[in-house]
């Protein structure tokens, strides 16, 4: 997926405008080597900034929110079989879960790429 | 009252780690590298071929003198007095009632000398314990300016053949006291990964010598730096305690399952008469081994569970790289989950119980062949 295209949030999730939901490249870098990954059941509605995945490090456990109000769609089974894939492809391969938006204008009101960069700038020094 | 601002100790290495890429964390008061490359990049280098490790952190205590030997053998749990010369041994400081004050490692280079190595979060409470209770004609003293080096892995007896021949012929948890590259330092045959390695012991100047010759050395066999991260995950799998976590002063080495380095039959240490009632009493709790055997990585504090009960929880947890499964060290209540008693484990992850089975340890054991 094109970055370009993708809505963030300040916990560094991505959304895409057809509702596939990953983290960002500077979320898995520093979590590092993702090992576990949790995915939400289909089906399960969830508010905007909710708790539906775990994503865990060898170190710690991350928890994943909901970027925007929704329903789970569809969940990504070859990231949780392989969840080294959430570095490899952050914006690819690696993604997580896929929603059903209950607004779509609420992605519209996330941050963009270039806002997400310019907040990681101000967040970071 | 707001605590003093803590100003982070740095090792020799620290600008050399800055410059490798380290992630640098807050470790018992040192700023230490938790990773370089990642954790289990690193963690693999050490089983399959070899790795760098800054332990300057860790305490060096020097005991010396002729009371030395029996005022150690005094303190610590093992037999110090019939560790012969360049030999060295696991050990632990109990209290009266049986806590552990720390685990260690005691070096014999003489048959007055001694060096124990000690937890960096444990060097302040060691040294006031120690100074305690010294015996006679006995002297303690920290190695100024310390600085250590642990190499680890199968590639590592190649690595230092060049340093010198008396390395590559030490025994495991052999010592000895030797220049290398012209420098005097203390040399050992231990570890805490599990694989073939060696300790470096000495003044900054002269470990940094080492450090710089290991890395050049190293490059050709695949050498890499390694951080605390990988150091837990690679002592995890082989079922090292580390203090802290399964070991601390409410918990004794009899619980942990460190009984082989407790000799109760010696004449005395500390904490002897507590341990030698303990013993025939029984422990109250017990520390299990458990391999996850659904997916999941279990973390310390998760509830470990028996037939459906909550018997403990979970001291150390981690993803093990070597197996690819959560693996977890935690104490349990030995009546609820008897020693040998059949039943199903297992370990609470994110509200989900995790079916688990017991494991004798090692995790994990070297493939053979």
């Amino acid at each position: 997926m094109d970055p370009q295209q993708l809505r963030f949030t300040t916990s560094h999730e991505w959304i895409a405008p057809d509702g596939t939901v990953g983290i960002s490249d500077h979320a898995q870098h520093e979590i590092t080597d993702v090992v576990f990954v949790e995915l939400p059941k289909s089906g399960r509605a969830v508010k905007a900034q909710e708790p539906c995945a775990v994503v865990e490090s060898v170190k710690a456990a991350f928890d994943i929110y909901a970027p925007v109000a929704g329903t789970i769609a569809a969940v990504n089974e070859e990231t949780a079989k392989n969840p080294a894939l959430v570095n490899q492809h952050p914006y690819g391969a690696g993604w997580l879960y896929k929603m059903t938006m209950a607004s779509p204008a609420d992605r519209e009101k996330l941050m963009t790429h270039e806002g997400y960069q310019t907040f990681l700038k101000s967040a970071t020094h | 009252m707001a605590a003093p601002p803590m100003t982070l100790q740095r090792t020799p290495f620290y600008f050399l780690h800055q410059q490798n890429g380290a992630r640098l964390v807050d470790f018992a008061g040192w700023e230490m590298p938790v990773q370089f490359e990642g954790v289990m990049a690193e963690h693999r280098a050490v089983r399959e071929r070899a790795g760098l490790f800054d332990i300057s952190h860790m305490g060096q205590l020097w005991v010396t003198g002729p009371g030395a030997r029996n005022t150690l053998d005094r303190m610590v749990t093992n037999d110090i007095v019939s560790l012969a010369p360049n030999r060295g041994v696991y050990a632990l400081l109990c209290r009266e009632d049986g806590g552990v004050v720390d685990d260690l490692y005691v070096y014999c280079l003489g048959p007055e000398r001694f060096l124990v190595v000690v937890n960096a979060s444990r060097v302040d409470a060691d040294i006031a314990w120690m100074r305690e209770r010294l015996g006679p004609d006995t002297e303690l003293e920290e190695q100024p300016q310390r600085a250590a080096l642990a190499l680890q892995g199968p590639a590592s007896a190649g690595l230092v053949a060049g340093l010198s021949q008396e390395l590559v012929s030490l025994a495991k948890n052999g010592v000895v006291e030797v220049p290398l590259l012209g420098f005097e330092m203390v040399a050992a045959r231990t570890g805490y990964t599990g694989e073939d390695g060696f300790e470096f012991f000495g003044p900054a100047g002269h470990v940094h010598k080492i450090f710089e010759y290991l890395v050049k050395k190293g490059k050709d066999a695949g050498l890499v730096h390694v951080g605390l991260g990988a150091r837990d995950t690679l002592r995890l799998e082989m079922g090292y305690s580390l203090y802290g976590h399964e070991l601390d002063e409410t918990h004794s080495p009899l619980q942990a399952g460190l009984g082989w380095a407790v000799k109760l039959n010696k004449p005395f240490f500390v904490g002897q008469e507590t341990l030698r009632k303990e013993k025939s009493a029984g422990v109250a709790r017990r520390l299990v081994a458990l391999r996850l055997t659904d997916r999941g990585v279990p973390r310390q504090n998760c509830p470990i569970q028996f037939n459906g009960q909550s018997v403990g929880a979970v001291t150390s947890g981690t993803f093990s790289p070597s197996l690819n499964v959560g693996i977890a060290l935690g104490y349990v209540d030995s009546r609820l989950a008897p020693k040998d008693a059949a039943g199903v484990w297992s370990v609470v992850v994110h509200g989900r119980a995790v079916p688990a089975e017991p494991v004798v340890l090692p995790f994990y054991r070297k493939q053979r062949g």
